[in-house]
């Protein structure tokens, strides 16, 4: 087998009559992270929401670790998976929101310890441990038995980050984590996010922090009105892009 | 000509606090008939909610039309229909019996009471945030897992407050069983007053009927304050739960929802 995490090509999603994917391919292998930037409305955050099928798909296909998310093959044709098949491979997919949408009713350690538990099937004590282990790594050991109510936007982020993580995921999406952060917290949250990829998880970062995006990623791919329109490292969008719509964009946010 | 104020304290007196034997059951069938009810109604509105808020059309039209009829049609109506169309069985468990009567006004008042807590439960279900099903989702729970585990507990806080004020109308409303011969605390008050044609026997009935929705105040103001870790994380002490239940204005004023 190859190193492939992600595999998706030729991905279309239309909403009603507006053509939100127009045709998007990305190659993702085990190790790399990679940050999606591109003006709102291009369809960013909607192809990251595909990869663990938030979203249906209209067209093409997407594939993590070799298996169809949310499709599979019958009689040659591809059709909807089952809710139960669709449930376990997203165990296998972590996923961390805009609005953190942390569990309000359960506190930092529980919403860690929800999915080990009660989907995994993890014994309550191991998955504790674990959940503990996480969130020290995130920064939160004071703040095991702290409701989401009682903590910063910053901390949210780093307890879903921790929740996302206890599911030992083999591909993390990240939709713009920060965006609803207020600026002297976005730090805190894109240290354990580098943290993260150096230590090689596999992951796909949806955001406009060219600065992180400069730090940690491997790939960086400009989406515009529903396709990617120009893909290089880092460093080839700070010194030399070459779409004009690329140019465009990358003046007007950095 | 009877005094204007027609009130004998002896009545009410010997009523309130010496009641006669016979009473106790008829308190007791009123407790039983409305908790039965309610769980159950609770249940009903449950499935409906669940129903309504479903991916399949036909259930979604079924729930609809469960409302539609038990909302628009009179309770009393539901209680006679389902009491004279049905024969309903009188059951025994050692030496406590429920009447037929009592059965058929039990199932009566639980399938009406769905359709209202249908309502509630919904709004319950849609004031939990859509990002909740999505995080649920995304670490692998199927949609009834979700619901259960993360949806309807949140949704719980929402709930309970209206579904107290329903179980308080449902004690008062179990007295429209003494239609179909259901002998309860109304039934017992009007044979007594069909006997001795003193008014106050109604009083006193009132009086007894205020009792059980009062300490029903206190037990909904525990439960409340058991669910209430609220999301800014504060917990209201249980005084200012039953403040909030004897002055609605000032749970609302807390947004106590959202």
């Amino acid at each position: 087998m190859s190193d492939t995490v992600l595999h998706a090509v030729d991905v279309h999603k239309r909403f009603g009559r507006l053509w939100v994917l127009k045709g998007v391919s990305l190659e993702v292998t085990k190790g790399e992270t990679v940050c999606i930037i591109g003006p709102s409305g291009s369809g960013k955050t909607t192809f990251i929401r595909c990869i663990n099928h938030l979203e249906k798909i209209d067209g093409g296909q997407i594939e993590v670790n070799g298996r169809f998310i949310g499709y599979r093959r019958r009689n040659g044709e591809l059709v909807e998976d089952s809710e139960r098949n669709i449930a376990r491979q997203r165990t296998k997919i972590g996923m961390v929101f805009q609005r953190f949408n942390l569990f309000p009713h359960k506190t930092a350690l529980e919403n860690v310890t929800e999915a080990p538990i009660h989907v995994l099937g993890l014994p309550k004590k191991d998955a504790i441990d674990k959940a503990k282990v996480l969130l020290t790594r995130v920064g939160l050991a004071d703040k095991f038995d702290t409701y989401p109510g009682k903590l910063s936007g910053g901390q949210q982020q780093r307890v879903a980050i921790a929740r996302a993580l206890a599911m030992e995921p083999a591909l993390m999406l990240f939709d713009e984590p920060t965006s609803a952060l207020d600026p002297e917290v976005t730090g805190e949250v894109l240290s354990v996010m580098e943290e993260l990829a150096l230590a090689g998880t596999t992951m796909i970062v949806v955001t406009h922090e060219m600065g992180f995006a400069r730090r940690a990623a491997d790939r960086v791919m400009m989406m515009d009105d529903g396709l990617i329109i120009e893909e290089g490292t880092p460093e080839h969008f700070f010194l030399s892009p070459e779409h004009e719509r690329t140019k465009q964009f990358l003046s007007k946010i950095l | 000509m009877h005094a204007l104020v027609a009130v004998d304290l002896h009545v009410i007196w010997q009523q309130v606090f010496h009641p006669h034997s016979v009473f106790f059951r008829t308190l007791w069938a009123t407790v039983y008939i409305s908790v039965v009810a309610q769980a159950a109604g609770v249940l009903l509105g449950l499935l409906a909610a669940l129903a309504r808020v479903s991916r399949f059309a036909p259930l979604r039209w079924i729930s609809g039309v469960y409302v539609w009829i038990f909302r628009g049609t009179p309770v009393l109506v539901q209680i006679f229909y389902v009491y004279f169309a049905f024969s309903w069985p009188t059951l025994h468990f050692g030496f406590w019996t429920i009447p037929d009567a009592a059965i058929a006004g039990i199932v009566a008042l639980s399938i009406n009471e769905g359709a209202y807590m249908r309502e509630i439960i919904r709004a319950g279900i849609d004031s939990v945030d859509k990002g909740q099903m999505e995080a649920a989702k995304s670490v692998g729970m199927t949609y009834g897992k979700a619901m259960r585990r993360i949806i309807l507990p949140q949704a719980a806080r929402v709930i309970v407050p209206p579904l107290g004020n329903e179980f308080n109308n449902m004690m008062k409303t179990t007295s429209l069983v003494y239609t179909i011969g259901v002998f309860e605390m109304f039934a017992y008050a009007e044979q007594n007053y069909s006997q001795f044609f003193i008014a106050d026997y109604f009083l006193a009935i009132a009086v007894w009927y205020l009792l059980l929705t009062t300490i029903w105040t206190f037990i909904q103001a525990y439960i409340e304050r058991r669910l209430a870790v609220s999301e800014r994380g504060e917990e209201l002490s249980f005084r200012e739960r039953l403040q909030a239940a004897w002055n609605p204005m000032t749970s609302w004023a807390r947004g106590g929802g959202g």
